[in-house]
Order: structure tokens, then sequence, then C-alpha cells
């Protein structure tokens, strides 16, 4: 069989989702041909986004009001149909591909790999394991590989350069054992927790829910997501879809920085993947100072509004390289 | 209406994990163990339907050698009718997980299975996706609410950038996130009661299951250590660090 990997891709409105990019780019470190599977009730905007990307040979569309709601019931059966077509088949490690990729995996009974962050061959794989406190080498004895590939761990940056056939599908009629009845999203004025580029966390230090604000004011002169800690959680200072830990997400950004966040266990394991960590804490023997690049040690109530102050002073500078930063 | 929860005993989540020295795993000997905390989530929800009447009978049931009992020990202690154990001795893998369920699920004619979302150890997020494709049911993933009325369940699910809410029709198969509720603290009489109840037994033989591994581990590793980082005198140092070492702001 000739190697040539399927992408599952996520589009976020009308768009290719960020997460579709990384997963093209862990695509082409497996082969050089891919075809993109891009499913929805009006794709063609993002279908023509993906027919121009590198290495993109076909993209399948497949489009139909119902698979508006992107529901695993109609889409895992038109996946599975493809599947024995392909080498590989990769899925964004999304709440989209997470909820997808095994449904389908199941149907045509391969053990899958979820949340791939290495490519060490064909069929050889690195994922994490225990909220990322140990990393696992596998090897797929299956005749086709299915992965869900963690978009933190590749490029996010559209390749262009291809020009693929746009073919369209056969949907078929809806399962009908699943509706979407509604769909909030927060506003797009708030960057989300798991793909945000700076995330601000805030622990118990904080002390109430009200003081918890400071955090919010400078997540917002940093364009950050806010993220907490358990402790601050169970307190009732922040929701619970707000928690960085092992139980809540597990966040890689370029920046984090933890605010009155002694560093437990079960909040290393959701963070220590970012890129670079700051600690702001007023106990110098804090275990996050361990995992920190940065430490500065003092009181958060006057350390916050500062830091916020003087980021928005330089941000305000007309400095080119911050343009954009 | 009759209710399925899956519960798998692993590490507890408090445990600093520790990679074995040869790479061949983590270190599980003289280490506590606790039942998976989004399994404790599917299984307070399942007692709270029993509690509201809507679920007649709760059935517990784990995938693990003698010691994973422990677990359906909690989960009869809060309040589970009858627990069973499918005897495996070599740590399953989600597919294989997902036959067994579906196989019991199918044998006991249940309604609804619930479960945790994943399991903290090997975090694969598969085994619910798995046995709803495997019973042709449908699915409610990362559940935040849950509620059952006239043969339907509707399912609030976290999804990233919001919440999606949708209906399903049962039997379905549902996975617990976080926010659908706070597991109740097992009292201890209730757990040394729960000591004395029978727990049943079945093997993937009987159930008609090949447990044969599909995916191999070549070996576990630790990540690569933070390199030891620095304090910074004030908020100018931090920033200028930020700004011009790690180039981040």
């Amino acid at each position: 069989m000739t190697s040539t990997t399927l992408v599952l891709a996520e589009t976020t409105g009308d768009n290719v989702a960020q997460s579709t990019l990384a997963t093209l780019a862990a695509a082409r470190e497996l082969c050089d041909t891919l075809d993109v599977f891009v499913a929805g009730g009006q794709v063609a905007k993002a279908a023509a986004q993906l027919a121009c990307m590198a290495n993109v040979r076909r993209v399948l569309i497949a489009e139909a009001g119902h698979l508006g709601s992107c529901l695993a019931e109609d889409l895992a059966g038109l996946v599975a149909e493809h599947v024995r077509d392909y080498s590989h088949v990769l899925a964004p490690a999304t709440t989209f591909g997470k909820n997808l990729l095994p449904r389908v995996a199941a149907l045509v009974d391969i053990q899958m790999v979820s949340d791939v962050i290495g490519i060490w061959d064909s069929e050889t794989f690195v994922h994490p394991i225990y909220a990322g406190n140990a990393n696992e080498t596998v090897r797929i004895l299956e005749p086709h590989k299915l992965l869900t590939i963690r978009p933190t761990a590749f490029a996010k940056e559209a390749v262009d350069g291809g020009e693929a056939r746009v073919e369209h599908i056969r949907v078929g009629e809806p399962r009908a054992q699943s509706r979407e009845i509604e769909l909030r999203l927060h506003g797009s004025d708030r960057p989300q927790l798991e793909s945000a580029t700076v995330v601000v966390s805030g622990g118990r230090a904080f002390g109430s829910a009200e003081k918890f604000r400071l955090l919010k004011a400078l997540a917002a002169d940093l364009n950050a997501a806010v993220g907490a800690s358990r402790a601050a959680v169970d307190a009732g200072y922040a929701p619970n879809d707000c928690q960085v830990g092992q139980t809540g997400k597990v966040v890689a950004p370029e920046l984090y920085i933890a605010v009155g966040i002694s560093g437990a266990i079960q909040h290393l394991a959701g963070m220590t993947g970012s890129k670079v960590i700051v600690a702001i804490n007023k106990d110098p023997d804090a275990p996050i100072f361990g995992v920190a690049d940065y430490g500065l040690v003092g009181d958060l109530f006057e350390i916050i509004p500062e830091l916020g102050e003087k980021i928005r002073l330089l941000r305000s500078e007309p400095v080119s390289e911050l343009a954009d930063a | 209406m009759k209710v399925l929860v899956g519960v798998k005993r692993v590490i507890d989540y408090n445990v600093n994990i520790r990679v074995k020295a040869d790479g061949t795993g983590v270190e599980t000997e003289n280490v506590r163990m606790s039942a998976n905390p989004f399994d404790e989530i599917a299984m307070e929800e399942a007692v709270r339907m029993k509690e509201a009447g809507i679920c007649s009978e709760l059935l517990a049931v784990t995938v693990g050698d003698e010691g994973s009992q422990e677990v359906l020990r909690t989960a009869l202690a809060m309040g589970a009718d009858r627990a069973i154990r499918i005897n495996v001795e070599v740590s399953p893998q989600p597919l294989n997980v997902a036959a067994l369920l579906a196989a019991v699920a199918r044998e006991e004619a249940v309604d609804l299975v619930l479960l945790g979302k994943q399991a903290i150890d090997d975090d694969a997020n598969q085994t619910g996706q798995m046995t709803a494709a495997l019973l042709g049911w449908p699915q409610g993933t990362f559940a935040s609410e849950l509620i059952v009325d006239d043969g339907r369940v509707r399912v609030a699910r976290e999804i990233d950038g919001g919440q999606q809410t949708i209906e399903l029709e049962l039997p379905a198969v549902v996975t617990a996130d976080l926010r659908l509720n706070e597991p109740r603290f097992v009292k201890l009489p209730a757990m040394m009661k729960a000591k004395k109840r029978p727990i049943e037994e079945r093997t993937p033989e009987a159930l008609g299951v090949d447990m044969r591994p599909r995916v191999e581990r070549i070996k576990v590793t630790e990540p690569v250590p933070r390199k030891a980082g620095v304090l910074v005198a004030d908020v100018d140092e931090l920033l200028d660090k930020l700004r011009n070492e790690a180039g981040v702001i």
C-alpha cells in the first residue's frame, strides 16, 4: 500500500481551524501525499483554503445541513468508509477530534493512539500519559494507523503551494440518534484556554472571587486566557472550566503566568508543557518556583497592577517588533 | 432505567508519578491507588439519578485484576446496586475495554452507559466513544449536564470554545467531564458495609472478547525536565527578561 494520509479537518466558523494546520504539519512528517476530509453545513470556503495547502492532493467534502453540528454519529460512518484507503488517518486532539476519531476507530476495529506529540517513523509515536508526567513511545500493530495530534506540538503555520482536487462525497441520511439543540460559543474576544498563546492563572492566594478580577484585568492587558488552580476553583473564585491541572485542562502556551499558585502536583501536570513559565508568589519556597523560568517573590496585590500598567505602556510604544505581540 | 457505570483503578491524582529506571512503565509499587476522578463523577451522577427515581438499577463495572475490586467497593458504598469485575491481568487497551463494556451492556440490557471522559493514567479519552460505536448507540462526550426525559437524554457538552447541548435517543453512552457534579464523600460505615457485599466476576472469554494488544509499548520516559529558572527582583526585570531574553511579549 502506498503511504497516503487522510486528515480530518476541523473548522471554526467558515475557516480552517488552527488545530487543522498543526495536524497537517504532523501529516507532512508521515508522507508527501495528503487527502483532507472536511464536513459541515457549508464548507466551501474552508475546502478552498485546504485545497491550496502544501502536499494536499484531494479535499473530500461532506456537505449537508445535518452535518453542520458535526455530530460523531453522522461523521464517524462517513470517515470509516474511507479508512482502508489510507496508511494513516489523523485528527486534531481537540474536542472535535477526540469525539470523532475513537468512534471511527471502533467502527473499523482499530486501536488508535491519542494526543501524539512526536513521530518516530510510520508506526512509532510518542504521546504524553499521566497528564504529561511521562511520555510513552508506542508501536501500532494495526494495518491503518489512527492518531489524534496535539496541536501545541506541531507548527501551526499555513503552508501553501497545493493544487488539490475538490470532491464531494455522498453523505447519506442523518442517523437521527442525536441532534444539536443549542450551541453557545464564548465571544471571540476571549482566547480559549487550551489554544491561547498566553495564559494567566490564579490560585487561592487571591482570597476572593472579587479580587480574582485583578487577574482578569491582567489577562485583558496581555490578550491572555484566564486559568485557575483547583484550589481557586474549589474556593469558588473561578468557574470549573478555568481549571488547569490533571483533572482540569492541560495547556501548553508560549507564556504561562502563575499568580498565587503554590504548585501542587495536580496543577503542575496541567501546565509544565508551557514554553515559558512565570511564577509570582509570596512564599519563596513554593514548589511552583521549581518549574518556573522566571520567579518573582512578592505580594500579588502590588505586583499584578504594576505588571498590567507596564504592559499597557509597552503596548502603546510605537515599536514595530511589538506590533503583533 | 438501568444504568451501567464504568470505574477504573488508577494511581491517585495527588501522587507524584515516577518513571521506572528501565523505561518499562511508571512505578506502581507502594503507590496510592484510587478510582479515576472522572469515573467518580460518572458514578455520582448515576447515584443522583437513582435517588431521583430515574435509575432503577445501578451497575458498577471495572476491568482489572483483583486489586481493582477496591474501586467497586467505593462504587457500592456510593450507591451502586451491583458490582461486576471483569478479570483481566494485563492492563487492557481502550478498544478491548470498550468491547467488554459493550458486551456487558448488551447482556444486562442497560439503557445508559456512564463513563468518565478519560482515565488519568493513559489519558486516552477513547473508551466511551468506542463503546458507543460498538453498540451502535449515540454518544454524549464531555458532559457537564445531563437530563433524562421521556426516552431521551439531553447532554450539555464542554467543547473547545463553548458549550454544545445535544439530545440523544436512549440507549446511549455519556462521558462525564469535571463540571458535571462534585462526588460525595464516602463515609466509613458505608465503606465497611460495602466490604461485605458480593462482587460478580466475568471473564473476557465468557464475554467473547479478544484481548490481544494492538499497540505495543516501546518505552516510557520522563519528559525533558525544565531547566532551573531564575528569580527576578521586580516587575521591570521580569518584563525585560520576557521581552528580550524569552521573546514572548
